[in-house]
């Protein structure tokens, strides 16, 4: 084989593992092992009733908190799967919870949310919900909440549904190791406990 | 926002159009050109979709007066979030303002200022709405 034939050939084995691999900014889809999770900082927003919803609401929960805003198009795609994870796995102890980082609040949020049929919980965040959470850099970022309220893992960007969904389903099948409400400290977290190092999510 | 919220740089930068220079009354043009980092989309000035945000450029009062706005064809696009085809802008491209000087405009230089507000999105998330500040050096001659 000439140098030339050789180096051709290097160039198609590389683009052809290049083309194997995932984008950058997709997820490995692997939940972080349970020592390495910390607690969700917990917060408390209202709903389309003015309701508050607290993320300790949801304790015991596997929970997906989504945040998106009705202008980002990568958001609106993955609201079909949000809904049908909802139904599908809420007698299963799941819920999603999605925080709108829209400006102008519920004047926008309250039609699209009609619009899209979207059947899961919809509170409109804050700046200081999206602090807490660590750096958002764009939309949609979720993390994924196991029953002990601690992030078990998070995305920035659209991801595969069937990422999403195994790990949910992971999640639901974990063994439960601490009773519900049985966490004390350890469960949802105020600011001090939702440090963000560089570079990574909570 | 809860824009704020975001750590964001500029994936939309200007290069400071050419200096204008007008007579009192004159009609004038002004080229405002714009390069969009890679990979990015913002939307155009007349988005696909009524939740989507448009580009928009807005000049503040002063002896140019903007008149009209003229933006380049935007591109339909496809990607991968999307059923339907996105109106939007991407890579190097500039808008056009007509300006009518005030008929008692002082001479002399000065700068015009402005805002651009876009939203940029890639194939997989989008940025929060940024507004950025632009300005204009201008002359008014006799």
């Amino acid at each position: 084989m000439s140098r030339i034939q050789a180096a051709a050939a290097a160039l198609a084995l590389a683009l052809v593992v290049a083309g194997c691999s995932r984008p950058s900014n997709a997820p490995t889809s692997e939940l972080k092992p349970e020592t390495q999770r910390k607690p969700a900082p917990n917060f408390s927003l209202k709903d389309a009733d003015g309701k508050p919803v607290n993320l300790t609401d949801f304790r015991g929960k596997v929970v997906l908190v989504n945040f998106w805003a009705t202008w980002c198009g990568p958001c609106e795609a993955e609201i079909p799967w949000f809904i049908e994870f909802e139904q599908k796995y809420k007698d299963r102890g799941f819920a999603v919870l999605g925080v709108s980082m829209d400006d102008d609040g519920w004047k926008s949020v309250r039609p699209f949310v009609a619009s899209h049929k979207i059947n899961y919980r919809i509170v409109i965040g804050s700046e200081v919900v999206s602090q807490q959470f660590g750096e958002i850099n764009a939309l949609p970022t979720s993390f994924v909440l196991d029953r002990q309220g601690r992030i078990a893992t998070s995305h920035e960007g659209l991801i595969d549904k069937v990422d999403y969904q195994n790990e949910i389903v992971k999640l639901l099948e974990a063994p439960q190791t601490a009773t519900v409400g049985d966490a004390g400290a350890g469960q949802f977290a105020g600011l001090a406990g939702a440090g963000v190092r560089s570079g990574q999510r909570p | 926002m809860r824009a704020q919220a975001f750590a964001q740089g500029n994936v939309l930068n200007y290069t400071p159009p050419r200096k204008l220079v007008a007579k009192p009354g004159a009609v004038v043009a002004s080229a405002l050109p714009l390069e969009l980092r890679s990979g990015y989309h913002v939307n155009s000035n007349t988005p696909s979709d009524e939740y989507l945000i448009p580009l928009r450029l807005t000049w503040n009062p002063g002896p140019l007066a903007a008149t009209g706005f003229a933006f380049p064809q935007p591109r339909m696009e496809k990607y991968s979030f999307s059923e339907k085809p996105l109106s939007v802008f991407t890579g190097d491209f500039q808008i056009v303002t007509h300006f009518k000087a005030a008929a008692n405009a002082a001479p002399g230089p000065a700068t015009l200022t402005g805002k651009l507000r876009y939203q940029a999105c890639n194939d997989k998330m989008c940025l929060p709405p940024k507004t950025l500040d632009v300005s204009l050096q201008f002359e008014i001659v006799k």
